[in-house]
């Protein structure tokens, strides 16, 4: 593959990746990184803040604040029908930051800001990144935007300082790996399964081939997310990556318990990082 | 994959014989104006853009875990394009299978209504299946093979794709499912039992707008999961670097037919070739056949439903808004937020907010002309081909007919021969799945649904299959009536 249009490449993490530092501090005290994702705007756009600021509060040193699009292609059933609701809802594009800059006043968690690539298109991509910035956000996690197209992107996250986090898979070369490692600041996000967002009962053992591949081609911090829901799988994770992403599991709680089932779930999921053995209760996930 | 060829080039240059016009430069033509005769120059050749980009559009706005199949997908294609056995063998099924070529059929009494220019129509309703979509069916699934995947997928609007995705997997002994949306389900019903006929599996998609476009997103979903075994027979030339530039290599055949057949037929170029777009796979077969002969007009005709105006419409190009929806940088219908609008049109073969991005460039550099018809003008059309020529048009076709009709009218005017223009339309699908759309929409039915004048035997009603057969149906048979 050609890396004639590629942007420059940037090897080294600098030191204003919020994420980074979110998952550093989690090192420091003896841990792993929890990064917890929930939609914006649902069920409505003030319980989303109150839910992130809930996780945060619980655990989890970053959120992720999905961004609602009308063909999420990597989503699951929870999350499709979660951010379904938010667009029938009125969610705006726009209104993430208003989300992004309440939970950074209120809380210590690093907040990327999780999006289909065609809302930011749409905004302009120098545009929605300035605005990013300006909220306190870290930077966007983009599931559908591989670094090969990543031209527009990779200007706008240098002039801002924002944090540009790409995916890996199991389906990965060994060259996209490097590449997609080269082109990464604050964390690469390790999917764990060949498969959409979802709660699954065992965490694909595809995660750690994958984490350590990222590992190899120089990535400092990996972070595995799809599947992951119960704590054991968080204390599983923990031993090889250096965060742990839950989605789907979070999502749920909020649809069925709204924000304090999602502060105990989060609660409940950091005792994956226990050292040794971790309190195990019922009705963790799905 | 090559990501720096930002202008297309040619690949492979006009075949021997071609006039110095089919030789142009048919954009740099345009560019200045059209008329005289530019030099001849291959090198800026329109035809045979390998992608991955057409201009600034195409790519590949793909999830990582679909990169190393698409990667696998293009490095197969690429081989097997140059292959002389795998060109023999998808000419072979081509010749005995789909029955190709085509007929080119004048139209003489249609003519009348496109202000007396001659229409040509290129028979693509002829093919096995009743659609263009055999072409490129057969060329994935062969692809498909050599890859040593066992499990084709689709997506299908009309149900047209799903039923030659169908017929290919039961031809080559391949396991199919084929996800359509819920609301195209009832709209082609027919063509839902005929996919479970073939020994597939039809998955209702009840997300979002439940047409062409959610379709998609399930069929990605379902090729994330199970891309091993699994080959996604994409079925128009949008989505994702190679697709595009592989779906128009299989319906190549349509223009370079067309071409021939004009020569023989006419001892000329036409003056205008027209089709339909939704995705806009049979157009851009019958183009790429002409894209080079800068004297030949060309027409992409648009679903405008119920009008442009009134926001309930496919126009994509019309609208004119560029974004990425399912793999590909291209015109999008879309809000101010960047989410996709729902398209609308009686043809759920043109429902569909994309379109291929070789066609936003071809549009941005004006060698070809996209224009909207509307469900009214469509089935204007749909109905005048039915009764002065005998041909029964998929209501996707019946667009390309409506637009004939008006560059007819508008290429006659003022002549005192009109019959010196002549026109070719791409008849790229039969109307019989469109039977019933076509009896609601004139007034055929009765408050019950019934064709009127259908009900009134007085005879005791006879069943005509015995239960136990039914009992014995295809247990995929319950997927499909829910609509």
């Amino acid at each position: 593959m050609s890396n004639a249009t590629l942007p420059p490449r940037h090897g080294g993490q600098p030191a204003a990746s919020k994420s980074a530092a979110a998952i550093d501090r989690a090192k420091a005290a003896g841990r792993k990184a929890l990064i917890a994702y929930l939609p914006a705007g649902y069920p409505d756009k003030q319980t989303a803040i109150d839910a992130a600021i809930a996780v945060a509060r619980n655990g989890a040193d970053i959120v992720e604040i999905g961004i609602p699009y009308s063909d999420p292609v990597m989503d699951g059933a929870v999350i499709q029908a979660a951010t379904t609701e938010a667009l029938a809802n009125g969610f705006r594009v726009a209104d993430v930051f208003d989300i992004v800059a309440a939970v950074t006043a209120e809380t210590d968690a690093a907040v990327l800001v999780m999006t289909y690539w065609n809302p930011v298109l749409r905004m302009g991509v120098d545009e929605f990144s300035r605005r990013l910035a300006e909220a306190g956000g870290a930077g966007l996690i983009t599931p559908d935007l591989i670094p090969d197209e990543a031209a527009e992107w990779f200007a706008a996250s240098d002039k801002y300082g924002l944090d540009r986090v790409f995916l890996v898979a199991p389906s990965s070369s060994p060259e996209r790996v490097a590449m997609t490692v080269e082109a990464t600041r604050g964390f690469v996000y390790a999917v764990s399964i060949m498969g959409v967002t979802g709660a699954r009962s065992t965490v694909s053992s595809a995660a750690e081939a994958v984490v350590a591949a990222a590992h190899r081609a120089g990535a400092e911090r990996v972070c595995v997310g799809l599947g992951v829901s119960r704590p054991e799988h968080v204390h599983e994770i923990a031993e090889y990556a250096d965060g742990v992403i839950v989605g789907t599991a979070l999502v749920a709680a909020l649809r069925d318990g709204g924000v304090p089932a999602v502060g105990a779930l989060a609660a409940e999921l950091s005792t994956g990082f226990a050292v040794g053995s971790y309190v195990s209760r019922t009705g963790a996930g799905e | 994959m090559e990501l720096m060829a930002h202008v297309p080039t040619a690949s492979s240059p006009e075949p021997a014989g071609g006039n110095d016009e089919g030789m142009a430069d048919a954009a740099t033509a345009f560019l200045a104006g059209g008329h005289g005769q530019p030099e001849p120059d291959a090198g800026h050749s329109l035809r045979h853009a390998p992608g991955p980009y057409f201009g600034s559009y195409g790519g590949r706005w793909m999830p990582e875990s679909l990169i190393a199949a698409l990667d696998e997908l293009e490095d197969t294609f690429e081989k097997a394009k140059v292959d002389p056995d795998f060109l023999a063998e998808v000419a072979e099924l081509n010749k005995n299978y789909s029955g190709r070529p085509s007929l080119l059929t004048e139209a003489k009494r249609f003519s009348q209504h496109a202000g007396g220019a001659r229409i040509f129509l290129k028979r693509e309703d002829l093919n096995h299946t009743g659609s263009h979509k055999i072409n490129n069916v057969l060329g994935q699934a062969l692809l498909a093979k050599r890859m040593g995947k066992t499990r084709l997928i689709a997506e299908t609007g009309a149900g047209q794709h799903g039923v030659a995705s169908a017929t290919a997997a039961a031809l080559l002994g391949m396991e199919c499912v084929v996800y359509m949306g819920a609301e195209d389900c009832r709209r082609q019903a027919l063509n839902v039992a005929r996919m479970q006929l073939l020994g597939a599996t039809v998955v209702p998609v009840t997300n979002g707008s439940q047409t062409l476009k959610d379709a998609i997103n399930d069929a990605l979903r379902d090729w994330v999961a199970n891309v091993d075994n699994t080959h996604y027979l994409l079925g128009t030339a949008a989505g994702a670097h190679p697709f595009p530039a592989m779906v128009r290599f299989f319906h190549e055949v349509i223009g370079e037919e067309a071409r021939v057949q004009i020569l023989d037929q006419l001892g000329r170029l036409p003056d205008a070739i027209c089709a339909c777009i939704g995705g806009g796979s049979n157009a851009i077969g019958l183009f790429h056949g002409f894209l080079d002969d800068a004297s030949v007009k060309i027409y992409g005709f648009e679903a405008g439903g119920d009008g442009v105006e009134t926001g309930r419409h496919a126009a994509t190009i019309t609208l004119g808004r560029p974004g990425v929806l399912h793999g590909a940088r291209s015109y999008l219908m879309q809000d101010d937020d960047g989410q996709t609008v729902e398209s609308h049109s009686i043809s759920a073969g043109l429902d569909y907010p994309g379109v291929g991005p070789e066609h936003s460039y071809l549009h941005d550099i004006g060698r070809v002309s996209y224009e909207p018809i509307t469900d009214t003008e469509a089935m204007d059309a749909f109905k005048l081909l039915s009764q002065t020529e005998g041909i029964i048009p998929a209501i996707e076709s019946a667009h390309a007919l409506a637009g004939a009709m008006k560059v007819g009218q508008r290429l006659t005017a003022g002549l005192a021969t009109p019959s010196d223009i002549a026109i070719i339309v791409n008849l790229s699908g039969r109307g019989d799945k469109d039977v019933e759309t076509a009896a609601a929409w004139f007034g055929m039915l009765d408050e019950n649904g019934q064709v009127k004048g259908t009900t009134l035997s007085t005879r005791a009603a006879k069943d005509t299959a015995p239960t136990a057969n039914a009992d014995a149906a295809d247990p995929n048979a319950e997927d499909a009536s829910n609509e």
